[in-house]
């Protein structure tokens, strides 16, 4: 197949860039290795939508990506419907020395151009956030911070571009690469191949990986682990705002962080470790991890854990993220090291993304038929009992609740499937079905049943997320 | 909205609910049962090992056989049952007619009108994450109830290799299970120094089948990034972590059996108060909750190791409830306490003046344990069990002739403890 431009890797970057892309009259590709889109480093995201503070935007291109990316996402929200909610963030200090950080902060937020930040001493912190320690002396206070779901976003963006005619190629891992007159070939590990004349690098924590390929730039992504702990939405510990501490060097600390869907994060931590597909947890690091969340707010408690996951950030040497026109393989285009504020920063890589192959070459011409929107799908435990009523009436699979815990209906099972999630953790990730306190235990025989039946799939086709993750391995 | 009113509205169809059913139409009160799955039973459905039943039919009985009898009494009684029907919300809950609104594929969405609700919803299996596993995240790791349900509703099986954490009942049953589906079963692992499940099952589960219980061991480390492919072992020495004598298991499956929780969840959105140790709601004698026209029983309440027990239990919560419907007040309730080495008492109330059927867990284990009753720290009664343990529930009867005589303040005390 011949495209225009192969995007490789399905993560927020990659998603933002194809759905941007898909607004003009160019061919395009989306590929990524895994048995669904989002899968890397962006399911394992703490979901922030930063406040544009943390860095310095003169000096970092991320800073500068994250305060135009923070504005674009009340649009993007009206159009794809994704849970994002502008639920502000609270940048806590104990100690004297950490309102000074706090107030450098404050001023690189200004010099930023972030929106509405201030400075709040104790009374005010204590009202803005009254579940946090009354130890706590000040705060900066970003009320244009918020939280989403990322995976949600990244889908609801594929989808958009796939709407527009981006072609989503899954289980693509990129083995070989070549470059002739015609473009480049790219060739996937089980053999299939795509020409396309411009690519654009956006394969995460992969990155260093697919430039070799290509013989391009040498650089290297080091992977840099956090573990997250997700709490059950019972806890009363839970705050309405993002809670940050004053950051340490490698990191912006342990946070908690509410979700949209009512539960809450805590996490992350920061390891430099060498294996890119190293997600383990440890005790030690849930010991470290609560102990300081509870010096924030002192109702959290191990106890309404749900269940523990890892991330790795995508970190580049310096600390910034690298987006630019490969200078040695013309047509190439990196876009690396998307460590945080990626997420907040993805719609804004997007269009500098697209000023590069503008630049590199490419003609973009607007279509006239491009569509932003995406239809909204009902769920049943946004409803009343009347809008239930209804909705049960036209389809009564809205009326068989699954999932206990989360109060996902057979219906939304069925649309995520027919979306194309057909792993376990896709299904999940697309309607929170085993996402809450019994992790899977009661619905993940009657998921299975229905992706069988709606797909045709035999029972050892079933994976928790595509590859060797089977999950029954014979029958009686 | 469709609209259906009855006396009594029982929320789940498993043992609990069943019994609880039958008896308050037994009392002549109108009776709907919701059930979320497509048949009455419960978690009874997937148990199709024997061992049930011999207290209620002195006989011994798989789970769908035991779930059968309640079937089929229910079907010839004047009881609306709601299959495939899951209770979505409860609204005006502390009126004298509490609206409960239900979601099916069957019926679609209707509202019940009731007087009292009886929640026997059962409970749910810790996880993963509540016992907050380390290591990789890879498929192959089960709740051993969603084992058993995959094998034995569906026919399906897990994995071949398997290591069994924690011994409960359940993962008791099912390293006996997976052995006969031919799978090898390596080792069941329990953190506590004693057996968690019952000693039945150990010797008919794993010793003979020769599968090794290793107590006093945890799983220290998970490997494997698609699906599971070993996991190390540490043994405790004096409740901390021998390193040196860890070892390591090669296993494509992890089951999980680390213990049931109260499923809370409605009693919770409800208000309805809880009891820390048994995770779900207080109730007193009367089985009913801390809000007025709510009963709870079976295992929605405290988790209970014979279904037997259950049905009992669940009794009274239906007979009460038709007591309260009828206007009959529960007077004199005095708090019940769990003193030295009790994990906790059900109910959480008593009433002197009848006779108080009571169950209780004991922290320890022991040979002729003397079970002591004191009433605001004066010893009221005494008596000895031959054997006590963690995993072995006692249900003994405070009568009303042994608390004769005694002056109750309205503050008063009862407390139970298992002398030293």
């Amino acid at each position: 197949m011949n495209y225009d431009v192969a995007i490789i890797g399905a993560g927020v970057s990659g998603a933002c860039i194809a759905r941007l892309l898909s607004q003009y009259h160019l061919k395009i590709a989306l590929i990524d290795k895994a048995a669904d889109v989002s899968f890397g480093t962006s399911k394992a995201n703490s979901g922030i939508i930063h406040g544009g503070f943390h860095s310095d935007a003169g000096h970092y291109l991320k800073a500068k990506l994250e305060i135009k990316g923070n504005l674009m996402f009340d649009q993007l929200k009206r159009e794809l419907d994704f849970p994002f909610v502008r639920c502000g963030i609270l940048v806590v200090a104990f100690r004297e020395e950490e309102v000074k950080t706090l107030e450098k902060l404050y001023r690189q937020g200004i010099n930023n151009g972030a929106i509405g930040i201030e400075m709040c001493g104790q009374e005010r912190t204590l009202a803005l956030e009254p579940k946090l320690s009354h130890d706590v002396l000040a705060s900066l206070h970003a009320p244009g911070g918020g939280i989403i779901e990322p995976y949600r976003f990244v889908f609801a963006m594929v989808e958009s571009a796939v709407k527009n005619g981006t072609e989503l190629l899954l289980n693509f891992e990129v083995a070989g690469a070549s470059k002739d007159a015609g473009g480049f070939l790219i060739e996937s590990k089980d053999r299939r191949c795509i020409r396309a004349s411009y690519v654009i690098n956006a394969a995460g924590v992969y990155a260093d990986e697919v430039s070799e390929i290509f013989n391009a730039e040498k650089f290297t992504i080091i992977p840099r682990k956090g573990e997250e702990y997700l709490i059950d939405r019972f806890s009363t510990a839970i705050p309405s705002k993002v809670i940050f501490p004053v950051p340490g060097a490698n990191s912006k600390g342990t946070l908690c962080i509410p979700t949209p869907e009512g539960t809450m994060m805590v996490g992350p931590s920061a390891v430099d470790i060498d294996d890119k597909e190293e997600l383990s947890t440890s005790s030690e690091h849930l010991q470290n991890i609560f102990e300081f969340a509870k010096h924030m707010i002192p109702a959290i408690s191990e106890r309404d854990i749900i269940t523990s996951f890892a991330g790795l950030r995508p970190a580049l040497a310096g600390g910034d993220f690298l987006i630019e026109n490969s200078a040695m393989v013309p047509g190439l285009i990196h876009v690396a090291g998307i460590q945080s504020p990626g997420l907040t920063a993805s719609p804004a890589i997007a269009e500098y993304v697209k000023d590069l192959l503008k630049k590199a070459g490419c003609t973009l011409v607007e279509k006239s038929d491009f569509d932003p929107s995406l239809e909204k799908f009902p769920r049943i435990r946004s409803m009343t009992p009347y809008e239930a009523e209804g909705v049960t009436a036209e389809d009564p699979a809205f009326g068989n609740i699954v999932c206990r815990c989360e109060h996902v209906s057979e219906a939304e099972i069925v649309e995520a499937i027919r979306r194309g999630h057909t792993t376990l953790d896709g299904i999940k990730f697309f309607t929170r079905s085993g996402m809450g306190r019994c992790q899977g235990g009661f619905c993940s025989g009657k998921i299975m049943r229905i992706l069988m039946r709606e797909t045709g799939m035999s029972f050892d086709e079933i994976t928790k997320r595509g590859g060797g993750s089977r999950i029954l391995t014979g029958s009686l | 909205m469709k609209e259906h009113t009855f006396d009594i509205t029982v929320i789940g169809g498993g043992a609990a609910g069943m019994a609880a059913a039958l008896a308050a139409e037994k009392e002549g009160c109108s009776v709907a049962l919701v059930e979320r799955e497509e048949y009455l039973g419960g978690i009874l459905l997937q148990c199709i090992h024997n061992g049930f039943g011999l207290h209620e039919f002195k006989e011994e009985l798989t789970g769908p056989e035991y779930a059968q009898r309640f079937a089929d009494q229910l079907a010839s009684k004047n009881i609306t049952v709601f299959t495939q029907t899951t209770l979505s919300e409860i609204s005006d809950e502390r009126e004298s007619i509490k609206s409960l609104f239900c979601y099916s594929s069957r019926y679609g969405v209707f509202c019940i009108r009731t007087k009292a609700v009886i929640l026997a919803v059962g409970s749910r299996e810790r996880n993963r994450g509540n016992i907050a596993l380390p290591g990789t995240r890879p498929s192959g790791i089960y709740t051993a109830g969603l084992a058993q349900q995959l094998v034995n509703i569906d026919g399906y099986l897990v994995g071949r290799n398997i290591v069994i954490v924690g011994s409960g009942d359940i993962g008791l049953i099912m390293a006996r299970r997976m052995s006969w589906a031919g799978a090898k079963v390596h080792a069941v692992l329990e953190i506590q120094e004693y057996p968690s499940g019952l000693t039945r099952n150990i010797v008919q589960c794993l010793n003979d089948f020769s599968i090794p219980l290793y107590l006093s061991h945890i799983v220290s480390n998970i490997y494997g990034k698609d699906r599971i492919e070993r996991i190390d072992v540490t043994p405790l020495k004096e409740g901390h972590a021998d390193n040196a004598a860890a070892f390591s298991i090669d296993c494509d499956t992890l089951l999980l059996s680390v213990g049931l929780v109260p499923e809370n969840e409605l009693a919770k959105k409800t208000g309805i108060e809880l009891l820390g140790q048994t995770g779900g709601p207080l109730v007193d004698s009367a089985m009913m909750t801390s809000i007025p026209g709510f009963f709870a029983c079976g295992n929605a309440l405290h988790i209970h190791d014979l279904v037997d027990y259950v049905s009992q239990e669940a009794r009274r919560a239906g007979t009460n409830a038709a007591a309260f419907i009828r206007g009959e007040k529960t007077i004199s309730q005095y708090r019940i306490r769990a003193g030295a080495n009790v994990r906790y008492t059900v109910p959480g109330r008593i009433n002197p003046a009848l006779d108080n059927t009571l169950f209780m867990r004991s922290m320890i284990v022991r040979q002729q344990a003397q079970i002591e009753i004191k009433v605001d720290n004066r010893v009221v009664k005494r008596f000895k069990k031959s054997h006590i343990q963690p995993s072995e529930m006692i249900c003994f009867t405070l009568n009303k002739d042994d608390m004769k005589g005694i002056s109750f303040a309205e503050d008063s005390v009862v407390e139970v403890g298992i002398v030293q």
